[in-house]
């Protein structure tokens, strides 16, 4: 009982203490480079690339249904219409380019990643990495983060496009806003701060999803049910970590 | 040479391993033996520093690798090709790409050179022409053989094989015992093989390990496997249905 309520209370401290550790062999193995550069692109293709579809997809429904939504609760006389693009838009840039993609890619790319290195740790490949003098880490790990760091941005930016692009032609073909008063609303409300603050979050999200799933999927034990659980748990925490960051960053940045 | 010196080793409380010594002699081929479950693959990890043990030293030429850095951890691994128990060929790679991937990755050989030592090694493992199957389209032995190839690419001193023929029929774990022989042969390589299949032992072995109750209970050459009174090593090798005794020893 002593010990389950031990656990129980320990179990974190050491996920931590263990996660800390790996993260920081990653930015030791930075120095065998030249060893992963080539998995670095392959990742990059992988988790930023191959995830533009569903991104945008995302994205354009999302701008699209913030459009309507707006502008059915700020219909009236005494209101110009252009405060829905002033509306739409920072919200997109602050909050839903970067969340959506976030728990898009947290269930895409994260899940993708815990199976793909739980796989191989219980079919023994890790092993087998380790024991021909490679450092797994730095050859697993680290091209899947540095590769998600550097395309969650991109995604981010393409998501943002998207979805003003779907806000501005959902507002003009339903007559809630032509385009012009959309965009001239926008422009008219628009912080220079807002794209950079999105940018540092999708920075933020995308370390958080790649180091968390490589964390689950590295250390996965037991067989098939081992590499499910791994996923499972590697979609769940980097959603609940994304949330988590959404909350510290913008009680941080925007407080300025 | 390695040399196992008093390791203890426990998993969640549950010793696995304690004060286990052993020492394998360069170019021998050593047996380790045991019921499932006894630790002999803890303890052939242990050799290569795939695992720590919570007390004791492994000494590889007379380095302990367990005080060393990682780096240096790296160096000595390179001098060992290991054959995990499924083979633990990348399943992304062909078979071409499995056995070309520490040479890609370390060697310093030009691609020519990869592809005729590639070559080379699988014609050892006598599967010259599996170069572009993938391993999910390899039968369980092959999958060893080639990944047996992949351990000897970067002519390894030493070899280790994890159950090299357990899950395979006998015609096939024949052809795998004279494979290692084979090997240790003609490379001049130091083997330990972790297994609990006697007819390999018997057939391949130079000297034996016998793994009991986490302690290395016995170790001697095969001759004297077969005069051996020690009724825990007689009741593990009859258990395999095979005999030892003097008679069998002239018969080997």
């Amino acid at each position: 009982m002593v010990g389950q309520l031990a656990d129980r209370i320990f179990d974190p401290l050491r996920s931590l203490g263990r996660f800390t550790l790996l993260i920081g062999r990653a930015f030791r193995s930075l120095s065998e480079f030249r060893l992963f550069r080539k998995n670095i692109f392959e990742q990059m293709v992988r988790i930023g690339i191959e995830s533009i579809p569903i991104v945008a997809l995302a994205a354009l429904f999302s701008g699209a249904v913030t459009t309507v939504q707006t502008a059915y609760q700020l219909v009236s006389p005494l209101i110009p219409r252009s405060i829905i693009g002033a509306v739409v838009v920072p919200s997109v840039i602050l909050e839903l380019a970067a969340v959506i993609t976030g728990f898009l890619l947290a269930g895409r790319v994260g899940a993708r990643i815990a199976a793909e290195l739980g796989t191989m740790r219980v079919t023994e490949q890790i092993d087998a990495l380790e024991a021909m003098g490679l450092n797994s880490v730095g050859y697993l790990i680290v091209p899947r983060v540095v590769a998600g760091v550097a395309m969650f941005p991109v995604l981010y930016v393409a998501a943002c496009f998207v979805a003003i692009g779907g806000g501005i032609a959902i507002g003009h073909a339903t007559g809630a806003v032509p385009a012009g008063e959309f965009i001239s609303g926008a422009r008219e409300y628009f912080k220079p701060f807002d794209p950079i603050f999105g940018l540092i979050k999708s920075l933020v999200f995308g370390f958080v999803i790649t180091s968390i799933s490589c964390y689950k999927g590295y250390y996965t034990r037991g067989g098939a049910e081992g590499v499910g659980r791994s996923t499972t748990e590697a979609a769940v925490t980097s959603c609940v970590y994304i949330l988590l960051a959404d909350l510290v960053l913008a009680a941080t940045l925007l407080n300025l | 040479m390695i040399v196992v010196r008093n390791i203890h080793k426990s998993f969640a409380g549950k010793t696995v391993l304690q004060n286990a010594s052993l020492q394998v002699n360069e170019g021998e081929i050593l047996a380790i033996i045991g019921r499932s479950g006894s630790g002999k693959s803890v303890l052939m990890k242990h050799m290569v520093g795939l695992l720590k043990p919570d007390s004791g030293q492994v000494l590889v030429d007379g380095l302990d690798i367990n005080t060393v850095s990682y780096r240096e951890l790296q160096k000595v691994r390179q001098n060992f090709g290991v054959l995990f128990q499924g083979g633990a060929l990348f399943d992304s790679m062909n078979s071409f790409e499995n056995v070309a991937f520490p040479l890609r990755t370390f060697g310093k050989l030009s691609e020519i050179e990869i592809q005729e030592r590639v070559l080379k090694c699988l014609e050892m493992v006598e599967l010259p022409d599996v170069g572009t199957k993938l391993p999910s389209e390899l039968s369980g032995g092959m999958q060893k053989r080639v990944a047996l190839a992949r351990a000897i690419s970067m002519n390894p001193r030493y070899i280790m094989y994890d159950e090299p023929t357990s899950g395979l029929d006998p015609e096939t774990s024949n052809t795998i015992d004279a494979l290692i022989n084979n090997l240790a042969d003609r490379l001049n390589v130091t083997s330990v093989v972790v297994t609990h299949d006697m007819h390999s032992v018997l057939s391949i072995a130079d000297r034996a390990a016998f793994i009991h109750n986490g302690t290395i209970w016995w170790v001697g050459t095969i001759d004297e496997l077969h005069t051996c009174t020690d009724p825990v090593l007689i009741g593990f090798v009859k258990a395999n249905e095979y005999q030892i005794g003097p008679q069998h020893a002239a018969a080997r």
